[in-house]
């Protein structure tokens, strides 16, 4: 067990450290959110009132939609020069593998978030109502599932040839609870000042996330059996 | 075995052509018509029995996948994809029939009710799945795939359809009643029984057309093998 999550952080770390030297991905994530900001400050007037009601629902839209883009990278960058078939030959379990992906995929959606929230409150002048800690708890359990479930199926999608196109196809679907649950859990702690109706939602997400992690760690080695 | 399930299938033919008749009769000549929604609640009949189907089907996917993760074999792979591919069917019609029926009795096509929504989803966690068996690859490699995204959705449709509850009763109560027709439960007899009828009828429709279904796939394999071996031999000799 303590060799899986070695083996898993040392995955990661690796991920890490070839993104920090290229910077291509998490920096085209950052630009892409703050275009999808843009975009939506383009389709809904931003003098409006009505913004105000689309900001919680806009922060997992900017979460997934750049999202999306980094995991596409995280099992296809591996096809270069053979490196997927160099780390399942490595003596590590496919476990491994899969959460060392999943915990570098969770770092760089979430420093995307550091840039991109904060970023949204500014732009649309945007005051936070309700505890700042909630939020922050909300947005890791709810990212944490997502990234759960995306880095699976990014792994599943990198068999097949149009990949980046196959991926949001399977990942929307199966995210779809998470994401009511997520933004009404945010809208209530942004708008109001008592958390208590997020609660359920944060059990919700809690729920959804404990599954998927379990059944993503059990079916993973079926995915990277014969690619 | 072989002459035992060609007897099965000309069975389930003859029944399935005696039934429909029946159904159709049943339902828009027996069944009394119903007080509110008049004529339109007959599309209630074969809606109920479409979507049954629809996670009937799904369900099925399921199993088959579990199974096809621990036992593989070419079987459970092929009834699998057959099971999603009428899966859709199903789910396409229950969401058109649905839409049409919401249209005269709630006046509106869509609402972000939890059934609606699920059923939704389903399509397209269906339409997922059939992707991800259109991929390049011998079988034993996409059944794995698919396998998995089959397990994996499956369990995330009970999820959504809480999630979808959850949230619709967030912003309005419940407007429309358990049970689809506002009666809640206290169906006529009559439409009770044309009801479980094409509830059966469209339940043997869907054995029929999984047994053909397999049946074409079966042979789809065969027809590919011989021709992989001619293309084989074809290419020796011009060595």
């Amino acid at each position: 067990m303590i060799s899986v999550i070695r083996d898993a952080l040392i995955i990661a770390g690796k991920d890490i450290v070839s993104e920090l030297k290229s910077k291509q991905t998490v920096g085209m994530m950052v630009i892409f959110s703050i275009l999808v900001i843009m975009i939506f400050s383009f389709a809904f007037d931003p003098v409006d009132r009505i913004i105000r009601n689309v900001i919680p629902g806009l922060i997992w839209v900017i979460t997934i939609f750049s999202g999306i883009l980094g995991l596409n990278r995280s099992f296809v960058s591996e096809f270069e020069n053979s490196c997927l078939s160099g780390l399942r030959l490595a003596p590590v379990d496919p476990v491994s593998i899969y959460l060392g992906k999943a915990a570098a995929n969770f770092i760089f959606v979430s420093i995307v978030q550091l840039f991109s929230v904060p970023l949204l409150f500014i732009l649309f002048d945007y005051k936070l109502k309700g505890s700042f800690i909630w939020l922050l708890a909300i947005i890791f359990v709810g990212t944490f599932g997502f990234i759960i479930i995306g880095t699976f199926l990014a792994g599943l999608a990198a068999n097949a040839k149009n990949s980046e196109m196959l991926l949001p196809l399977l990942l929307l679907p199966l995210l779809s609870p998470l994401v009511i649950a997520a933004v009404q859990a945010t809208r209530v702690v942004i708008e109001n000042e008592s958390f208590g109706e997020a609660i359920s939602w944060i059990r919700l997400m809690a729920g959804y996330d404990l599954l998927f992690t379990a059944v993503c760690i059990l079916l993973f080695e079926y995915i990277l059996e014969d690619t | 075995m072989r002459l035992c399930s060609k007897y099965i299938d000309k069975a389930l033919f003859y029944v399935l052509v005696i039934f429909f008749p029946i159904i159709l009769y049943l339902v828009f000549v027996w069944s009394p018509i119903e007080k509110v929604m008049g004529p339109a609640q007959k599309i209630f009949y074969f809606h109920v029995g479409c979507a049954w189907v629809a996670f009937l089907a799904f369900f099925i996917v399921g199993i088959y996948s579990v199974w096809s993760l621990i036992r593989p074999n070419i079987n459970s792979f092929i009834t699998a994809g057959v099971s999603a591919e009428i899966g859709v069917l199903f789910t396409s019609i229950a969401l058109v029939t649905g839409m049409i029926w919401g249209k005269t009795s709630w006046n509106t096509w869509w609402s972000w009710e939890p059934r609606l929504v699920t059923t939704g989803i389903l399509w397209f966690i269906y339409v997922a799945y059939l992707f991800i068996r259109k991929m390049d690859g011998p079988w034993q490699k996409i059944s794995k795939l698919s396998s998995v995204f089959g397990i994996v959705g499956c369990l995330n449709v009970p999820i959504v359809f809480m999630a979808t509850r959850w949230w619709n009763t967030k912003l309005h109560p419940i407007v429309f009643g358990e049970g689809k027709n506002e009666t809640g439960g206290g169906l006529d007899p009559e439409m009770l029984l044309t009801l479980v009828f094409s509830l059966l009828t469209i339940t043997l429709l869907y054995v029929f057309l999984m047994r053909k279904g397999v049946e074409i796939e079966r042979m789809r394999m065969v027809v590919k093998n011989c021709k992989n071996e001619i293309m084989n031999k074809l290419t020796i000799r011009e060595d």
